[in-house]
């Protein structure tokens, strides 16, 4: 066998103090990256330096899902969402699917009912006809489970090459009867519930995506959480804010929503349920689940004493039969984020920075 | 997960962390040579288990953070010629070269692939003949067999479109390195268990003895990491220095004989340029001249060019565990992951990029910046 | 650096030495792996996999030594208590 390694002693001059250089220069962003689009740290940045400067007003400064508008004798609460996925079909759902509950889940973030939505197609020359008819076929239904109606629309077509098959943005409206489900409403004590197990979204459309060879089955989260929502602030639950988790996954949601709260949080990692097959794709990708997308999973801030309560209304529903609490908001505070972590240690939680890739190291 | 979960349970981690309490009369400073080491004490917090006279540094064990800025752009050279598929593993897409990274080489256009496996991008020269397709293939030890196997098979199959950019680098050099400076501080190693599940254990006796230093070659999970701070401080207490071997579940003495076979085979040691760091004789690995039509250094003509290093930061001081990553003045100001000064804020395990995500970084985005905890004050409330 | 993960062998296949295959599950996720590197794998065996490829063979009694050597160290500090008692 032929020896690989050898022992020779180092010169020490290439080592000697003060002869070390930086290996990377500086990179700002004069143009856009994908992760300004990738739901952290970047996105956060070009929200709060470009989008809220530029439009300020007091229906966006609440920072939340979706905007709630007073006309007066009536409260509208408006959003909008655009969604490219590639591949178009996932296991689980498909890019019409996502469109829908996508823009139906933030209104209801918002504590209102959904009621109409628009759709806005910009479509690849050469998509199959059969594509289009399913991924319409997959937003009928979804929009009828979610009690929605698609009232208006848009067609444009863009030539070969300049766009993956198929863009949907929807926008949606929801009438508002009760108090707004706000950040700045919650409180000290609070408890934190999350409706289901994390990272599903994401590591099922990465398994396809990366084209690697995952031959168990993961399934997306994608659903509407109109029904279980509506559920629980109809049972007279005193919720003070609920948050969809998306890109950036749990983590991001939690530090966002703290910092605009002003609050610190703490979750215990122990009782953040990761599904078995997720967990192991998550290991050998070297993806942390805490960061990995979700499109079918929602935040819960309520007083601790009504967390029962609401746990077993959520639990009435498929959507969020898995619900559990996984920590409490601690105080006022600078919008800190601690995880007690597996081994029982405190760490801080931070925003995701550029997009998660899969790792070897 | 089977031998996981057993491996990150809490009460076992308080009574490690008591072992070692018990155990220490002074202060010992301790590297954890791999990435993976490293990544795993910041994302689990096992720092703040263990008592104050323990310090651990983080060692160079990060493939990304240690590929020399003139390789990042020969591989964004190649990914930007048109008939080239340029495959990767995901931790080099963000790794900012002299000009620009990979991610964007790929959004202007460029083709890149990510690859969980060199095998993969074996496979996608077999589907795409009229293609060039070539794989950066980085990595320490543990990867070089896989890495190995790849240009193997391309060579059994006469795949003759598929070639290799190496950037291979060896583990007992760069603690050699270390040791040998000027101002080293390391009194004891937690040795890099999956290098050593290939390699083997031997190479680190000579080491061990001439530097009067202990290694303990060690596992990824948190218990893993206590008990080879554990077995490490043991030794540094009773004045022992010698190998000893904590992931056994893993690592056999003589190492993996059939991987080391092949990548004999396929690579031979040569001297290699480390990021931040500079040339180590012997520590990184090239293509035999057998297989030398598989480099793709030689078959696209790539000139050898050297790159100023801007000295801004001092992530060559923090890859050889000489500082902290907040030591540094640019740290979480001037340099952050989203816009890093050095290797080691780009990649998740790299150890400026660890600490900023998972100890806090006191200058956050807008809305949390202010009351951060810095990573000091972290440690010592516990 | 190095990430690897324990995975259990579900059937194997291929030609050795070079072609040597397996099915692997990681908590369900099961995936193709190279076994031309732990050609003694069989099903049932937990192997320890990095890029596509096994590197060892997890061993079951070795896997016990953390908290063996726990148990030990912990008993010699009762002894020692006991001692200076």
């Amino acid at each position: 066998m032929k020896k690989i390694n050898s022992m020779n002693p180092v010169k020490g001059s290439a080592l000697a103090e003060g002869a070390v250089a930086c290996p990377a220069p500086v990179s700002g962003h004069t143009s856009i990256q994908m992760a300004h689009g990738g739901g952290g740290r970047l996105s956060h940045e070009l929200i709060e330096k470009l989008f809220f400067p530029a439009f300020a007003n007091a229906a966006l400064e609440e920072r939340h899902d979706g905007a709630v508008l007073d006309l007066g004798d009536e409260r509208l609460a408006f959003t909008t969402d655009s969604h490219v996925v590639s591949p178009l079909f996932f296991p689980g759902g498909d890019i019409g699917k996502l469109a829908v509950c996508g823009t139906v889940n933030d209104l209801a973030m918002c504590g209102a009912r959904p009621l109409w939505l628009s759709a806005g197609f910009i479509i690849e020359e050469g998509l199959p006809m059969e594509t289009l008819k399913r991924v319409v076929e997959s937003m009928r239904s979804a929009a009828g489970e979610a009690g929605v109606q698609l009232v208006t629309g848009d067609t444009k077509v863009v030539d070969r090459g300049k766009g993956d098959g198929l863009y949907i943005n929807t926008a949606g409206i929801g009438r508002l009867n009760r108090t707004g489900l706000v950040p700045s409403r919650i409180r000290p004590g609070d408890a934190i519930l999350l409706s289901g197990d994390l990272a599903r979204h994401g590591i099922a459309v990465m398994a396809l995506r990366e084209g690697l060879e995952f031959e168990g089955g993961v399934e997306s989260d994608c659903a509407s959480l109109v029904r279980p929502v509506m559920a629980l602030l109809d049972a007279g639950v005193d919720v003070h804010c609920l948050r969809d988790l998306t890109r950036g996954g749990l983590a991001t949601a939690l530090v966002e929503t703290a910092g605009t709260a002003g609050m610190q949080f703490r979750i215990d990692e122990t009782l953040t349920p990761v599904n078995e097959t997720v967990r192991g794709a998550c290991e050998i990708l070297g993806l942390d689940p805490l960061y990995v997308a979700n499109e079918g999973r929602l935040i819960a801030f309520l007083p601790e004493e009504q967390a029962e309560a609401a746990l077993e209304t959520l639990r009435r529903f498929d959507e969020t039969g898995g619900a559990c609490v996984i920590g409490r908001v601690m105080r006022e505070g600078s919008g800190t984020v601690t995880l007690k972590s597996a081994i029982g240690v405190d760490r801080v939680v931070d925003m995701l920075s550029g997009e998660q890739l899969p790792r070897i190291c | 997960m089977k031998f996981i979960d057993e491996y990150r349970d809490a009460k076992a981690a308080s009574r490690f962390a008591r072992d070692i309490a018990k155990t220490v009369t002074r202060p010992w400073k301790i590297m954890e040579v791999c990435g993976g080491q490293t990544h795993a004490i910041i994302r689990f917090g096992i720092e703040e288990l263990l008592p104050g006279e323990v310090t651990l540094i983080h060692g160079p064990g990060c493939p990304v953070c240690v590929t020399p800025l003139e390789l990042i752009d020969k591989a964004v050279e190649l990914a930007s010629r048109p008939n080239i598929i340029l495959c990767s593993f995901g931790d080099m897409l963000r790794v900012p070269g002299s000009r620009t990274d990979l991610l964007t080489v790929k959004a202007e256009g460029g083709r890149v692939r990510v690859a969980y496996s060199p095998m993969d991008a074996l496979e996608i020269a077999r589907n795409h003949p009229d293609k060039e397709v070539v794989f950066f293939a980085v990595g320490f030890e543990t990867t070089a067999p896989a890495n190995a196997m790849a240009v193997l098979q391309a060579a059994r199959h006469k795949i003759t479109n598929f070639s290799v950019l190496v950037s291979h680098v060896l583990v007992p050099p760069a603690m050699e390195a270390i040791l040998s400076s000027q101002g080293n501080q390391v009194q004891g190693f937690l040795g890099a268990g999956h290098v050593c599940t290939v390699m083997g254990i031997e190479e680190y006796h000579p080491l061990a003895l001439r530097y009067r230093v202990p290694i303990v070659v060690t596992g990824f999970e948190p218990l893993d990491i206590l008990q080879g701070i554990s077995m490490c401080v043991k030794q540094l207490e009773e004045g022992r220095a010698e190998v000893e071997n904590q992931y056994s579940r893993s690592v056999r003495p003589e190492g993996n004989l059939n991987a080391i076979r092949t990548m004999s085979e396929v690579f031979e040691a040569g001297t290699r340029k480390w990021r931040g760091i500079g040339e180590i004789p012997n520590s990184g690995l090239r293509l035999r001249e057998a297989y030398q039509k598989f480099d793709a250094e030689l078959r696209f003509g790539l000139a050898d060019s050297t790159c100023e290093e801007p000295a801004d930061c001092i992530s060559g001081l923090v890859l050889q565990g000489r500082k902290k990553p907040d030591e540094c003045p640019a740290f979480g100001t001037l340099c952050t992951p989203d816009r890093p000064l050095g290797a080691p804020m780009v990649s998740t395990e790299g150890a400026c990029a660890a600490y900023y995500r998972y100890r806090g970084n006191g200058t956050a985005h807008s809305t949390t910046a202010g009351g951060t905890k810095g990573p000091d004050e972290q440690r010592k409330r516990s | 650096m190095c990430l690897a993960v324990p995975g259990k062998v579900l059937s194997v296949s291929g030609d050795p030495p070079y072609d040597l295959a397996g099915r692997v599950s990681f908590g369900g996720i099961v995936k193709e792996v190279s076994l031309a590197y732990v050609p003694d794998a069989r099903p049932g065996d937990y192997v320890i996999v990095h890029v596509g490829f096994a590197l060892s063979k997890v061993d079951e009694a070795e896997a016990k030594r953390v908290f063996e050597y726990l148990e030990s160290t912990e008993g010699l500090d009762e002894l020692r208590g006991e001692e200076s008692a």
